[in-house]
């Protein structure tokens, strides 16, 4: 691991963040930090189902997903914040059904304001191009 | 089950009924140990108690903004249901959530959701998330879901 020192602590404050979210913890995900970019994987188990007959993943589940994985991408990219930002709003799509097989899901920050960002973010399965839902979001990013 | 629409009884009243299978038939609703406490035609009521495992902040212990999702998520649908005049599978198109205040730590979040209109394929949606009262809510929520087609007779009764 060769990285620029801080952006190597703000990866592992990322990273420490997920280990240390109980939440996160329930819902089994892990993140891949690549420089000032982020993956993050929610691996299927059977409790994440929501529906039993044609054995969907929860669309709350996927939702949490999300607000989680675009919460750690912008917390990785502001080194202002002492602690992960906090929501305002989001917008949840659900576009195809959530299958049982793993999530994996990224954020793109929108517009990065002093007080306000906006994030999009897209959890996908078998196909990065076929994304099951997808998210719009705004965080408060002004400092503690 | 009688074939006379007159007879058979509304899905809301067969959803009120099932109450009970209804809140512990779906695994993440479970894991999330959020239930259902009444349902009427186009309403649903429901509750979710804090949990430490549910928890976002562990410095200050409140329950992340994603179990509101999943709960009023939860309840829209069945408000959305729970408004058709025959038995229909709902999901969700789209949802918005704002988050007014934080949850308090150790609270449980009461959470109430209404169909408001309905189309031939759409059920509109809006939710309230709060500790005591309307007034001070902690999350408000828009939905929109698509009403399924028609299930087959013989999957019935297997919700969940």
């Amino acid at each position: 691991m060769k990285d620029e020192n801080t952006k190597l602590s703000r990866a592992d404050e990322v990273r420490a963040f997920i280990a240390r979210t109980p939440l996160a913890q329930e819902m089994g995900l892990r993140c891949e930090v690549m420089g000032d970019e982020m993956t993050m994987v929610m691996p299927y188990q059977d409790k994440l189902i929501g529906n039993f007959m044609i054995k969907a993943i929860h669309g709350g589940a996927i939702g949490a997903f999300l607000e989680l994985t675009s919460q750690a991408q912008v917390f990785l990219v502001t080194e202002h914040l002492a602690r992960p930002p906090r929501p305002i709003n989001l917008t949840i799509d659900y576009l195809r059904q959530g299958h049982a097989k793993d999530l994996y899901a990224r954020a793109e920050i929108t517009k990065m304001g002093r007080r306000m960002c906006s994030v999009r973010a897209e959890a996908w399965q078998d196909e990065r191009e076929k994304p099951v839902t997808t998210l719009m979001a705004h965080f408060m990013v002004a400092g503690d | 089950m009688s074939n006379d629409p007159a007879s058979a009884p509304e899905p809301w009243e067969l959803m009120q009924e099932n109450i009970e299978m209804i809140s512990g038939g779906v695994p993440w609703g479970r894991r999330m140990a959020f239930r259902f406490t009444r349902i009427e035609k186009g309403h649903a009521w429901g509750l979710q108690p804090w949990k430490e495992r549910l928890v976002g902040d562990p410095d200050t212990g409140v329950i992340h903004g994603g179990v509101l999702t999943a709960f009023l998520d939860n309840l829209s649908g069945t408000a959305a249901g729970s408004a058709l005049s025959k038995p229909r599978f709902v999901a969700t198109l789209d949802l918005r959530i704002d988050y007014m205040r934080p949850a308090e730590k150790g609270r449980d979040i009461i959470g109430e959701a209404e169909c408001y209109h309905t189309t031939r394929n759409i059920c509109f949606t809006r939710a309230w998330a709060y500790h005591e009262s309307r007034d001070k809510v902690i999350a408000t929520a828009a939905g929109a879901f698509a009403i399924n087609k028609p299930r087959p007779a013989d999957s019935m009764g297997k919700i969940g």
